[in-house]
């Protein structure tokens, strides 16, 4: 799978394509009908994937009256960001009136531990699969693997008891743990193949040097894995940050992540419904992961090819 | 690596094991005991609190007679099938239309993948928006004077699952679309040169000779939309909450209902291990065929 990721990233920019010599089709007319079809179809799809974020968009800055009366599609005739200020701090959610900051801050506090223990947790076991193999190693490897699989609704309820006798269940922390443990299949899977694919010699050598279990992982694999590193991060926060499922299992109205409270102010079903304020609210919540994906770009292709086997 | 004193098999390798312990940890009593648990359960009556008494199979005679049960199951498969062929098409199809060694493919590629940042809550509630009948789609079309427009999913019982579909197609295509993309890559130029010597249509170079060729990326992206059929759920809770009635409800929607809000664990556990075979099905024979036969290192 991740080699296939990589190859992703061969052909560069469009121009260099068309210098690769004869091998390409013979040169032909801008406007030619194969082009008209190809872009023509491409436009039209682009179109219809940007719509919803354009809708989106618009809706959350025209006023109530003007959405009442007007066209989704037609731009704002005036532009109001009181929507945006509105889903920010005095949207409610049953009786908290404090809008989607408290469930902003929820989820940069789960999602910030969550990554961090997830990754140092996951990137430790890659290592020892790949370097330390033990005996019965490759069996719980496996059972990992296949677990990642399994419907999170088999395995809800045993983890809500598993909480409770530890204490941790309805707080951020526990959330921290789920997301742990779920993360593991995935991100074992993207460090051992990595570790796996670094010189042997390496290895070899600090460990005539004298380098133990630790010294090895984090004076020689941690610096030069740095490129897995950030597209685990960029799976898990985008990951983590979308979760619903485990938000509003494990844990309370006044610790819901981002994503469940802003179902919650869309969804309720008492007051008048404010589109645009719950529009507004919508792009909040999905401007995290957006933000990270028009920045990591190709990083981020490798992530979710990697991510992608996980289903 | 010979040791002079031979220490105790446990201890060889001491700081791997104690590193591994989390996943060792997650593996046997999450994966292994947690499915365990709750496939032992489901044979119980276990409603508010999990209980060890056994009633055979009620719990799943009951299930497979419950309306609601069934109208997810029969969502499930009509989501189902849908997301797997017009996922695989259209996904195909972009790939293919961004292998033509076009202009601008970063920034093409980067529209259709954007939705798959966002999350299913996000993608629901915009798509409840644009399914809208007063203000919506079918709104704008009837202020343009077609009056008898009628388009509103999401309100009609009987198309409700496709209007959840059409969301769900938005959000996953990029990705299907990227694999294939990648698997479209990989293969040799070659062939693409053979093809054209030999005068084939490039149509029947794709389907004859290219996708033959892309079958395990066929099969894994298969794997990986099949899982993420069986998984649905917020997506539903976002732009329907299983309404109109019941009417858009599915399986993961029925265990998180019946272990959190009837009270009826038992069920839940039921309808869960239900999930866990459906998945099985699909998981089993492509894990034989993957890994099974040959040992990979």
């Amino acid at each position: 799978m991740s080699d296939q990721a990589v190859s992703l990233s061969a052909p560069s920019g469009a121009g260099h394509a068309d210098a690769s010599g004869p091998s390409g089709p013979k040169p032909r007319h801008i406007f030619s009908r194969r082009n008209i079809f190809l872009y023509g179809t491409l436009i039209v799809a682009a179109l219809y994937y940007l719509l919803p974020l354009y809708v989106m968009i618009v809706t959350s800055l025209k006023g109530m009256p003007e959405i009442r009366l007007g066209n989704i599609f037609s731009p704002p005739l005036e532009i109001t960001f009181e929507p945006w200020v509105k889903a920010w701090s005095t949207a409610c959610t049953g009786l908290n009136c404090d809008g989607l900051s408290r469930g902003f801050w929820n989820s940069v506090r789960i999602t910030v531990p969550s990554v961090i223990l997830s990754i140092a947790i996951a990137s430790v076991n890659g290592y020892a699969l790949a370097n330390w193999r033990f005996k019965g190693a490759d069996t719980f490897f496996i059972i990992l693997i296949v677990g990642a699989f399994i419907p999170y609704q088999v395995m809800i309820y045993p983890i809500v008891i598993i909480l409770r006798e530890i204490g941790l269940y309805g707080s951020l922390s526990g959330l921290v743990v789920v997301h742990s443990i779920f993360g593991m299949p995935i991100l074992t899977l993207l460090f051992r193949n990595y570790f796996t694919s670094m010189p042997e010699e390496l290895f070899r050598a600090a460990r005539v040097d004298g380098a133990g279990f630790w010294g090895i992982y984090l004076r020689i694999m941690l610096p030069m894995s740095l490129p897995i590193f950030v597209v685990a991060v960029i799976l898990q926060v985008t990951g983590i940050w979308n979760d619903f499922l485990f938000g509003v299992v494990y844990t309370r109205p006044d610790t819901y992540p981002m994503t469940v409270q802003l179902n919650n102010i869309v969804n309720s079903v008492q007051g008048v419904k404010e589109y645009n304020v719950n529009m507004a609210a919508t792009i909040l919540t999905g401007l995290v992961p957006l933000v990270i994906y028009f920045i990591s770009g190709r990083l981020f292709v490798r992530g979710i090819a990697a991510g992608a086997v996980k289903g | 690596m010979s040791k002079s004193e031979r220490p105790s098999r446990l201890f060889r390798n001491l700081n791997a094991k104690v590193a591994s312990i989390p996943m060792i940890l997650t593996a046997l009593v999450v994966f292994v005991g947690g499915t365990a648990w709750t496939v032992l359960y489901s044979f119980t009556n276990s409603k508010l609190l999990p209980r060890l008494n056994f009633v055979g199979l009620d719990q799943y005679y009951r299930l497979w007679a419950t309306p609601r049960w069934l109208i997810s199951i029969e969502n499930l498969l009509i989501y189902g099938v849908i997301s797997l062929v017009f996922s695989l098409v259209i996904g195909f199809i972009l790939a293919a239309l961004l292998d033509q060694k076009i202009r601008f493919e970063d920034t093409f590629r980067t529209i259709f993948l954007y939705p798959f940042a966002l999350s299913f809550i996000v993608t629901g509630l915009v798509w409840q928006w644009l399914l809208n009948p007063d203000f919506g789609i079918q709104g704008v079309i009837r202020k343009l004077g077609w009056t008898s427009f009628a388009f509103d999913p999401l309100y009609n019982s009987s198309i409700v699952i496709y209007g959840i579909s059409i969301a769900a197609l938005w959000q996953g295509t990029g990705l299907i679309m990227c694999l294939m993309l990648a698997g479209l890559r990989g293969i040799d130029e070659d062939i693409w040169k053979a093809a054209r010597v030999d005068g084939i249509p490039m149509w029947k170079t794709y389907l004859f000779i290219i996708i033959p060729m892309m079958r395990p990326v066929f099969i894994t992206t298969l794997v990986i939309i099949a899982s993420g059929i069986v998984k649905v759920y917020d997506l539903v809770v976002a732009q329907t909450s299983g309404g109109p009635g019941i009417a858009s409800e599915v399986p993961a929607k029925y265990v998180y209902d019946y272990m959190f809000f009837a009270q009826n664990l038992g069920q839940g556990f039921a309808a869960s291990t239900m999930m866990l075979l459906s998945v099985m099905i699909v998981i089993v024979p492509w894990a034989y065929l993957e890994f099974g036969g040959r040992k990979r290192v």
